[in-house]
């Protein structure tokens, strides 16, 4: 890409992750939620793809890490399903719900969304690192 | 609600666009349009955390899109019996209309909902989950299983672009 | 009224592109306008007049909410419509590898 597009992705790329940081975190009182912000998220990483190239992208984020990320946020979700079991059944809320409209609230919904938004952005990242990777070499052809 | 009709004129007028249009790229761009104006009718319809998510996800599909889409010709024939095909299509299109518009004079009328599932967790959500954003508790407190659904479709949507674009195993 | 009938018009749109192109990528397009109007018709159902955004306030009792359980729907369906239309954009990429034509006529014939 030009020297336009690389400056302006280097102010502008720690703005858009902290954004995706601050629709996941206050996703329980404000618009927002795991899956949007793990779409911003996903979308910062493929900013920085698209712009410098695919090594550059893969020094901050590779896809062992991707898919790492992917796995803890999996486990995290069924693990925290699985604990309400003890308190009665499945996807029980057993923590206690706090003060409304702060940011510790709510019981358990926030570290669903974290668990999610783990899921849904290294997911879409990985969808669209293979679909960049693949070189398209035309080998059937109309013969 | 003059705003939302002028909106989804906008968004046919873009579908058509993107139907009828030779080029790709250009169709591609259009439907992308479709879906910004979809972002802008959930914002009038009362519904942010939809048009957060339409917004996002509208962008990464262009992205998916034009990757598929970039460098590729375009065979583009109307050979067969192309007068035919169209006809056959548009009697069905029509029929469907037809039936859609005999069963939506059952429906509720616009702007006045059968609320009686929901009137429990408008009235009684902030009190049993503690949060203020009421789609947020529906999603992981009262039907947490569709997000658990949905988390499993999204795993094996992975495995399966990782399964179809592999090139381990083509060696001949 | 007249919105459900434009929402339906949409929808028509996006068959027609399903059933009567021949471009893989026209056959994506189509199956994404269709998912939209679905995911519009949705909203459309649970919408009140003079409403509320389903988001409760510090400092107010709102009583006209709209209602929020087809929202939460959607907001499943909108996520998992990304993740369908990025496998079959995956799949029309290796069938052009394949074959080197999106013309679904034309890749009839089986090649191992």
């Amino acid at each position: 890409m030009t020297i336009i597009v690389k400056a302006i992705t280097r102010l502008t790329v720690g703005l858009i992750l902290l954004f995706g940081i601050y629709i996941v975190a206050h996703g329980h009182m404000s618009p927002g939620g795991g899956f949007a912000g793990g779409v911003i998220i996903a979308l910062s990483f493929i900013h920085i793809m698209l712009a410098f190239g695919k090594e550059e992208a893969f020094k901050k984020i590779n896809q062992g890490v991707a898919s790492f990320f992917e796995s803890i946020g999996a486990i995290i979700f069924i693990t925290l399903a699985l604990l309400g079991i003890s308190g009665g059944y499945f996807f029980l809320n057993f923590l206690s719900k706090g003060e409304p409209f702060k940011l510790f609230s709510s019981g358990l919904i926030p570290l669903y969304n974290i668990a999610i938004s783990f899921k849904v952005g290294s997911g879409l990242f990985i969808i669209v690192v293979i679909l960049v990777l693949l070189k398209i070499t035309k080998e059937g052809g109309d013969k | 609600m003059l705003e939302l009709q002028i909106l989804l004129v906008f968004m046919i007028i873009g579908a058509l666009i993107a139907v009828k249009t030779k080029d790709l790229l250009s169709s591609v761009i259009a439907v992308g349009t479709v879906g910004l104006g979809l972002s802008l009718a959930f914002l009038i319809l009362k519904a942010p955390d939809l048009a957060i998510a339409q917004l996002v996800v509208e962008i990464l599909c262009v992205i998916i899109l034009i990757r598929a889409t970039i460098r590729k010709d375009l065979p583009f024939s109307t050979s067969g019996r192309w007068l035919f095909n169209t006809f056959i299509t548009f009697m069905f299109l029509v029929v469907f209309i037809g039936f859609g518009y005999y069963c939506m004079r059952d429906l509720p009328r616009f702007g006045e909902p059968i609320m009686k599932i929901a009137q429990h967790f408008v009235s009684q959500g902030l009190k049993e989950t503690g949060a203020a954003n009421l789609v947020s508790s529906v999603v992981l407190d009262y039907r947490a299983y569709d997000t658990l659904g949905e988390a499993t479709i999204l795993f094996t949507a992975v495995l399966g672009v990782m399964a179809v674009m592999r090139k381990i195993g083509r060696k001949k | 009224m007249s919105v459900y009938l434009l929402c339906l018009i949409l929808f028509c749109i996006g068959l027609y592109c399903i059933l009567r192109k021949r471009n893989l990528i026209k056959i994506i397009i189509g199956i994404a306008i269709t998912g939209h109007a679905v995911n519009l018709f949705f909203i459309l159902i649970g919408y009140k007049a003079n409403g509320r955004a389903p988001i409760h306030s510090p400092d107010q009792t709102i009583l006209n909410m709209v209602d929020p359980l087809p929202q939460a729907l959607v907001l499943t369906a909108i996520v998992i419509g990304l993740a369908v239309i990025a496998l079959i954009a995956a799949i029309a990429m290796r069938v052009y590898e394949k074959y080197g034509t999106f013309d679904i006529t034309k890749i009839r014939r089986l090649k191992g």
